[in-house]
């Protein structure tokens, strides 16, 4: 039995923020029919997990994780059909994580405890800052205070597994006031924390107005991401991922089964999946969607089999291919596994990669891997290779070095 | 055949500013002369070349042979002689007007007489052509016809009240046009019987029939057979065949006597043997003396041209061979750069004649290409009393052994309305010009003339004068010959390498400028490595400039949502994919884009 991890995306948020770039838009007023378009794609979304569990049915779901967009403008009662409908179609594992993205100021404790009672067993709050200033420059909806109480309310209905997510290098943002949110923060005691520095997306709002603000230099921004570090691990977070850290035994595991390269099934609008070494993503425009979602399928022998008029495989329709469907080619794979496996802290094991692609290491990269090393971005130590503190500063440039010509 | 009567024929050109519409009254002159159908019409018939079309500019000269009967009842034969629009092809201009009888000046009725206008006009009066004026555009709302007769009568001098009124574009008073080749050029004169001489105006290379030569018959006749001599290279054939030019093609014909425009083939494996404004002779009969006027054509600019990819360096051997063959102005010789690998020094007659050699390589022969900046022939007098001619800074002798260097020098005509003087002649000020005098061309416009060093107008002088008169100003320029300047060796420095391919020679007032800029570009080209990268500009062993590419601190990627790690991937790639492109200078990778970046040094 193969372990499976689903991710569900709602795209639907009360306001964009500034920076952000990912699939997601404004849901309309109530007056306007705001409620109808979340109730018809929690429908649509409970007959793609209807039909997608026709290619899983040996597979063992070991994660759940909702994500956005603001999965939290889902009433407690929409959230149970999801949850009911995963369970009733697939074999989900007893002690599997089942996480929630959460947006202070869109939860009540009444739907945090619908939320629980339904099986959710970890949230994840975006916060950002504890900068009042900060949060309105980069467009959030709530306040530090808002999220105190969301954070509260959480903890009162008995989640005991919650991530805070910050940023740095925010406009306006200053080293002191980043050391403050890291301080509150801390000072909450939750499991696991992720920061991540603000990148500025070409086309997001805050991009085109760049010239307005003051941003933290690159020096800052270094003194920040290297504070993190020191700080979370000063107060018991270990740093497992390049942007994330968590208290023993609190990693997120839906998280490394994406470095790990685990297969993953994406619902909803634009999902990401990959099983079995095949990539693709749902339809990202809303009616596309619609229609590939509520399609019957007959599967196919395997994920990898040959198309036939009456079988389809995972990310098909009779009449369509998602888009970006493709197998990994074998040089891609071995390139996945080094990019993503070098994010964890742990790195790649020498011996899983000779397993997995039937040849050693050293024969594909080893003078990368030597290059690396000499230039002290890599180290080798317990038959593992991972980055070193350098090599996490500029990790992007280490990774690029794993990419074939 | 009959013989053709020599009173029927009329050789003629179109002279005008680029964008008159020269090209645009050839094809209508083609099209009702009924040589062709309207569906055998592509758009403008005589550029032929994809990239003529594109930049709406006559490259090489071309030539057509139409039949049109007149009012008079008589069939005339005429030889349309095309001409190539740019001061970097002058002389090739002035081979194929020594080919006609006439010219037509076509002026724009809105825009009236501009600097190439009289520059090709002067020309045509040099040598002896009638030349009739005719009006085109006068369609357009800001037409004012009788102005610009006035201003071609005073300007030029010549008469232009009955100057035909036209629009080639619409087809207006095109028919005035060929009753007036008729009746204002004159039929070509010669003897069949003399010996033969016929002028070469262009050639071009058919890999089956070898070199194709476009020629004007003086004197004498040429068939299939003739033994013939060219005067000035003394290469020796016999013809294969003799023809004229339909729109596109080459029709054979049984001979070319004395006043014909045609071609003629005689199995020549080279366009070097075939120098344009050559006199072609009888091998048996010579005439007595060439035609005048022939010189070897010499190149003005050179630059380095290297294969993006190494391993394509055969190939560009290979593209600029064919391209020779039909272009004997360009020059190459192989070199060899540190920075840039193998590669060739090309010579051309001018920017532009550059900028359309490197884009017919890339397009026709898909070649990425590195260019270095294009520089000058410097004369290097050293002080054992050898002279060089510098085509490249890498090889400019020791300082020590060098006397003093000359530069060329050009005459620049340059035709600005008033409101434009100021800023155009600081321009030429701000590029060591030396100002000759100022005329006077009608109450709203001068004739600016400068002496102005070469390179310090092969770059962006061009860009630089259009944006400094909005457009207005026109430009030409001729050869004057060298002058001593006190010309230094730039060199730029990246972490503390010399990078031959970046070198090049400036005034030694301009150095300090130039090092600057060139420095800066560089800091914004130049990716950040792990160390940091200083990056120089030196004179004679001093550094005058200096810039730091900083190392690199934090390369991290944001979150990756939702398991899309296709995204994150093409980042990755990304950054991949613009280290290929580099090229290594020491520890640095030096993206190519740096080599040609540095050549568009912003002036303002």
């Amino acid at each position: 039995m193969r372990d499976l991890s689903i991710y569900i995306h709602i795209p639907f948020c009360v306001r964009k923020c500034l920076y952000c770039d990912f699939l997601s838009f404004p849901v309309r007023g109530a007056e306007t029919g705001g409620e109808e378009e979340l109730e018809r794609y929690q429908r649509l979304l409970l007959e793609e997990i209807k039909q997608q569990s026709i290619f899983y049915k040996e597979h063992q779901v070991v994660s759940i994780f909702l994500g956005g967009g603001t999965p939290s403008l889902m009433t407690e009662e929409q959230m149970r059909e999801i949850m009911e409908q995963i369970r009733a179609y697939y074999r989900v594992a007893e002690e599997a994580e089942i996480t929630v993205e959460i947006n202070p100021g869109t939860v009540t404790e009444e739907k945090l405890r619908g939320y629980i009672t339904c099986g959710i067993n970890r949230i994840s709050i975006g916060l950002q800052s504890a900068d009042n200033e900060e949060l309105v420059r980069i467009g959030r909806i709530h306040t530090y205070e808002q999220f105190l109480e969301t954070y509260r309310a959480a903890r009162g209905v008995g989640f005991t597994n919650i991530n805070i997510d910050l940023m740095a290098a925010l406009p306006g943002q200053s080293i002191v006031s980043y050391h403050n949110t890291l301080r509150r923060v801390v000072s909450l005691r939750p499991e696991h924390i992720s920061a991540y520095s603000l990148i500025l997306e070409e086309g997001t709002p805050l991009y085109e107005k760049r010239d307005r603000y003051v941003f933290p230099s690159e020096e800052e921004d270094r003194q920040m991401y290297l504070m993190t570090g020191r700080y979370l691990s000063a107060h018991g977070y270990h740093r497992y991922e390049i942007s994330n850290y968590a208290r023993e035994g609190y990693e997120c595991r839906h998280n490394k089964v994406y470095w790990q390269r685990g297969d993953y099934v994406g619902f909803g609008l634009g999902a990401s999946s990959m099983v079995e070494d095949v990539r693709w993503s749902n339809p990202a425009g809303m009616e596309e969607y619609a229609a590939y979602a509520v399609q019957a399928r007959t599967p196919a022998a395997s994920v990898h089999a040959e198309t036939s008029a009456d079988a389809v495989r995972p990310g098909e329709n009779a009449s369509s291919v998602c888009p970006h469907r493709e197998r990994l080619t074998v040089r891609e794979q071995m390139e996945e596994f080094m990019f993503l496996g070098l994010r964890m802290m742990c790195g790649v094991e020498r011996e899983a990669f000779g397993e997995k692609f039937g040849q050693p290491i050293e024969q594909v990269y080893g003078d990368v891997i030597n290059r690396l090393c000499t230039q002290g971005l890599l180290m080798t130590e317990h038959g593992r290779i991972r980055l070193t503190e350098r090599g996490i500063d500029i990790s992007n440039y280490v990774m690029a070095e794993f990419l074939f010509d | 055949m009959a013989a053709i009567d020599q009173s029927k024929i009329r050789n003629f050109c179109i002279v005008a500013h680029i964008d008159h519409g020269k090209s645009t009254l050839a094809d209508r002159i083609i099209e009702q002369t009924g040589l062709l159908t309207s569906r055998e019409m592509q758009a403008q018939v005589l550029d032929n070349m994809e990239l003529e079309r594109e930049r709406g500019i006559t490259i090489k000269a071309q030539t057509v042979r139409t039949v049109y009967t007149a009012k008079d009842g008589n069939e005339y034969i005429f030889n349309l002689i095309d001409t190539p629009g740019h001061v970097d092809f002058n002389y090739e201009v002035s081979r194929s007007l020594a080919a006609c009888d006439g010219a037509i000046l076509v002026v724009d009725a809105a825009q009236g007489i501009e600097a190439q206008t009289l520059a090709n006009v002067y020309l045509a009066l040099d040598h002896d052509l009638d030349v009739f004026p005719v009006i085109n555009k006068i369609d357009l709302p800001s037409a004012e016809p009788e102005r610009v007769k006035n201003e071609i009568e005073d300007v030029i001098g010549i008469e232009a009240q009955d100057a035909p009124l036209i629009s080639a574009k619409n087809g207006i008073g095109i028919e005035d046009v060929l009753e007036a080749i008729v009746e204002k050029i004159p039929a070509p004169g010669g003897d069949p019987k003399n010996p033969l001489q016929a002028l070469i105006f262009d050639s071009v290379y058919d890999s089956y029939k070898g070199v194709i030569v476009f020629c004007r018959v003086m004197e004498g006749t040429v068939k299939k057979g003739t033994a013939i001599k060219m005067m000035a290279t003394g290469a020796s054939a016999e013809v294969v065949e003799v023809g004229y030019f339909g729109a596109g093609q080459f029709i054979p014909c049984e001979e070319l006597s004395a006043g014909m425009v045609g071609y003629l083939t005689a199995s020549i494996k080279n366009v070097k043997d075939t120098a344009v404004g050559d006199t072609v002779t009888d091998l048996h009969h010579p005439c007595a003396e060439p035609l005048p006027g022939y010189k070897k054509v010499n190149s003005m600019v050179y630059c380095g041209m290297y294969p993006a990819d190494g391993a394509k360096y055969p190939d560009l051997r290979d593209a600029l061979e064919k391209l020779q063959l039909n272009d004997a102005s360009l020059h190459y010789e192989p070199e060899t750069s540190v920075a840039l690998g193998f590669g060739f020094r090309c010579g051309f007659l001018g920017l532009l004649h550059l900028e359309i050699i490197q884009e017919r390589l890339e397009r026709e022969y898909n070649l990425d290409l590195v260019t270095t900046a294009p520089g000058v022939i410097y004369r290097v007098h050293k002080t054992n009393g050898d002279i060089i001619e510098l085509t490249n800074p890498s090889n400019l002798p020791d300082p020590s052994e060098i006397d003093y260097m000359e530069e060329p020098i050009v005459n620049a005509e340059i035709m600005v309305t008033t409101d434009f003087i100021g800023p155009i002649m600081q321009l030429c000020q701000e590029r060591r010009g030396k100002y000759l005098s100022t005329e006077y061309i009608e109450t709203t416009r001068v004739l600016l003339k400068y002496e102005l060093p070469l390179n310090e107008i092969i770059y962006d002088f061009f860009d630089a004068l259009k944006s400094r008169s909005r457009g207005y100003a026109s430009f030409d320029y001729e050869l004057k010959g060298y002058e001593p300047s006190k010309l230094v060796k730039l060199d730029i420095l990246i972490n503390r390498e010399e990078v031959d391919a970046l070198s090049f020679i400036v005034h030694a007032d301009g150095a300090y400028e130039r090092g600057r800029k060139m420095c800066e570009k560089l800091k914004e080209e130049i990716p950040r490595h792990l160390f940091e990268i200083p990056i120089q500009a030196a004179v004679g062993g001093k550094v005058i400039a200096r810039e730091t590419v900083k190392a690199l601190r934090k390369d991290v990627l944001a979150k990756c949502y939702g398991g899309d790690i296709t995204r994150k991937k093409k980042l990755l790639e990304k950054q991949k994919e613009g280290k290929k492109r580099m090229r290594q200078i020491g520890t640095v990778e030096v993206p190519q884009s740096a080599f040609m970046s540095v050549l568009k040094l912003d002036n303002d």
